[in-house]
């Protein structure tokens, strides 16, 4: 089995049109990914390799079936296409799109929660979700990832997550899902929502946690994971050393004072019982032995 | 992006917020001049994008022209934590009775805004919190419902300002709370809010930290983006649109994708090095992108060498190793690169540089090989 998404899920695209939406909805499809629709409001009744463009979310929905929709909207559009999709009717939502104005991701996150409270979003300015040899959608590179299980990862970095997918196909390990939720200030999907997927998906019997310095998040992860979870539990936190103050690149990974450093992230988690390893190659041998053992 | 104070305020003045009339000043002729229109008494203000200008001797009271000449002599050029002071805010002083703390910024955990109050104000807000936690009242804000005022002026009494001041608090407030979303703000801070001997209630500072993410909306922000403290080094970087931060090591750092940039300093450090930069250049790794960020670490001074560190995913290791190869053609590197190619079709990419390989480009299979062979190179 995989989390949130599937060999069955239908996808739109919104921005399939565009320059980014078309070459990764192309090869999302190549791998397999069920794209059912794009949405334009002006290009209704033309189609993109063959995929069919509906005026908006709900006639795409109306007329295919689809579950799920990807966000490849610039970042001013994507507010309004984020709420397109829930009251268009998926209830999966991945927005890739960076650079979207954090009272935008606070504006839409807490009226999908007050509106929406069966639509999970995931992102924005997120690589994506990948269950291999399933679906794919967004813009990860299909062919790191090895299929079946048993390992779950959710990670905030987008090479990372790459990172990670591929050390542990070299050791031949495959992956259930792999979720990127994006290092943003306002996730749509945080590290706890799939760390409960993966705790209730038979399949997944290992999971991978990719943090890095900025917020909270890694913290209260440690804390369900001490009580909610019971599979083994290996991670990885960029930033160990980066500068007090410092902002790098990620909107989210800001170290103010003593709290959101790498090492309270990583004390927190080992405290949790979870083995933490000090770059990604350590943390995916720690997974391999934790493989090794299951 | 951060404001200078006297942006703040002119932010906030834009919001409906009474602020003291001023004016900037790059000379000490400047200033004077301006404090003569002002009238004196003034205040002279040292304006960088760091905290504790006042202990630094960078906030000073002048009561006549003499001490407003004196004053911006001294505060001109100081050095505050590494920012030197290149302009003063000459502002019309005020009579101050009591001093106030507040601010709005985004609670991540919480998702919502959190606005604080205090009337412990004027002092380090964090100390405050640590020493007296119950003198600062805090109020989430759903960002779909907005603060109203009747939560506004609960969350007035629940800080306890008196009487006298309730009513100015409250619109300030308010006009706050609409600077921060309409403004799409990070954090807006004014410490402090003073209550003056007429029962006027009046920002005397602030600190203000804008979402470059909002600028799509906001044409008139890119006023401010001229105004960033960078070093020479981040000017560079940021005028050819890279993910750059200075640090103070001596092996250059490019890798694509800030987290895996954030691992490579991070290793770098592990096997005993020092990055001299953290460098992102993105998901793809073309020959502009990649002569671009070739050229920024070239022209830092402490580079001895550089540690290229990339993982393709939907970009192609030969892709990359061809980028590598015609950036290294176009720009004249001094110090050794070592180069780590991971990820999709690496073994074509690999074999694409293994002709081009010298002591002055070298290539480690391994993230942490790769590392030692930098640091080692550096040393």
């Amino acid at each position: 089995m995989s989390i949130f998404v599937d060999e069955t899920t239908k996808v739109i695209y919104q921005g399939l049109t565009g320059s980014q939406g078309s070459y990764y909805g192309r090869l999302n499809r190549e791998y397999g990914t069920k794209v059912v629709a794009g949405t334009h409001p002006k290009k209704a009744g033309t189609d993109v390799d063959g995929v069919p463009i509906y005026a908006n979310v709900a006639e795409a929905v109306q007329a295919t079936g689809a579950t799920a929709s990807c966000i490849f909207i610039p970042a001013a559009g994507v507010r309004g296409a984020v709420m397109e999709a829930a009251e268009g009717g998926v209830t999966f939502i991945v927005a890739v799109t960076e650079g979207v104005p954090a009272h935008d991701e606070a504006y839409f996150y807490n009226q999908l929660k007050r509106d929406f409270p069966d639509v999970q979003l995931l992102g924005p300015n997120c690589p994506g979700i990948i269950s291999p040899g399933k679906c794919n959608i967004g813009i990860t590179a299909g062919h790191i990832a090895k299929a079946g299980g048993p390992v779950g990862i959710v990670s905030r970095s987008g090479t990372l997550t790459y990172q990670a997918l591929y050390e542990l196909k070299q050791k031949d390990i495959g992956v259930t899902t792999c979720v990127g939720i994006g290092g943003d200030p306002v996730p749509g999907t945080s590290f706890i929502d799939c760390l409960e997927a993966f705790e209730a998906d038979p399949e997944t019997k290992a999971i991978m946690m990719i943090g890095e310095i900025g917020g909270s998040a890694e913290e209260e992860a440690a804390e369900y994971i001490k009580d909610h979870v019971t599979k083994p539990v290996s991670s990885y936190i960029a930033g160990v050393t980066a500068p007090p103050g410092k902002k790098m690149g990620h909107a989210g990974a800001i170290v103010s004072g003593g709290k959101g450093t790498a090492q309270a992230k990583m004390e927190a988690l080992e405290a949790a019982g979870v083995r933490v390893g000090n770059n990604p190659t350590e943390a995916g041998e720690l997974m391999a032995e934790i493989v090794a053992t299951l | 992006m951060d404001l200078f104070e006297y942006q703040g305020k002119q932010f906030f003045s834009e919001y409906g917020m009474p602020t003291s009339p001023g004016q900037i000043a790059f000379t000490v002729e400047e200033a004077v001049k301006a404090a003569e229109e002002l009238g004196t008494p003034v205040m002279v203000k040292a304006q960088v994008h760091t905290g504790g200008r006042g202990k630094a001797g960078g906030v000073k009271f002048a009561a006549n022209i003499e001490d407003v000449r004196e004053h911006a002599t001294n505060i001109l050029g100081l050095d505050i934590k590494g920012h030197v002071v290149g302009r003063v805010w000459i502002e019309k002083a005020s009579d101050i009775a009591e001093e106030y703390y507040a601010s709005f910024t985004l609670d991540r955990s919480a998702k919502k805004h959190l606005g604080m109050l205090s009337k412990e104000g004027g002092v380090e807000i964090e100390t405050v919190a640590e020493e007296n936690p119950d003198a600062i009242a805090k109020i989430w804000v759903d960002p779909v419902d907005g603060l109203t005022e009747n939560e506004c002026k609960e969350w007035v009494t629940a800080a306890a300002l008196p009487d006298q001041a309730f009513d100015g608090a409250v619109a300030i407030l308010m006009n706050l709370y609409e600077a921060y979303t309409s403004g799409d703000a990070d954090l807006v801070e004014i410490n402090p809010l003073i209550l003056t001997p007429e029962g006027k209630v009046h920002v005397l500072d602030a600190k203000v930290t804008l979402d470059g993410n909002s600028v799509f909306r906001h044409e008139d922000y890119a006023k401010y983006d001229e105004t960033q403290t960078r070093d020479e080094r981040e000017t560079a970087a940021h005028e050819k649109g890279l993910q750059y931060v200075g640090l103070d090591g001596s092996v250059g750092v490019i890798a694509n994708g800030a987290g895996l940039a954030m691992s490579t300093v991070d290793v770098i450090n592990q096997v005993g090095g020092s990055p001299a930069n953290f460098l992102d250049i993105g998901g793809g790794a073309n020959a502009d992108v990649m002569a671009g960020a070739l050229e920024v670490i070239n022209n830092d001074p402490n580079v001895k060498s550089i540690f290229i560190n990339i993982f393709g995913g939907i970009t192609r290791g030969e892709e990359v190793a061809n980028g590598i190869l015609e950036a290294m053609q176009r720009v004249d590197i001094e110090s050794p690169i070592v180069i780590r190619l991971d990820g999709t079709n690496a073994d074509e990419g690999r074999a694409i540089l293994e002709p081009n390989l010298s002591d002055a480009l070298l290539m480690e299979a391994t993230m942490l090989d790769a590392a030692k062979t930098a640091v080692e190179l550096a040393q």
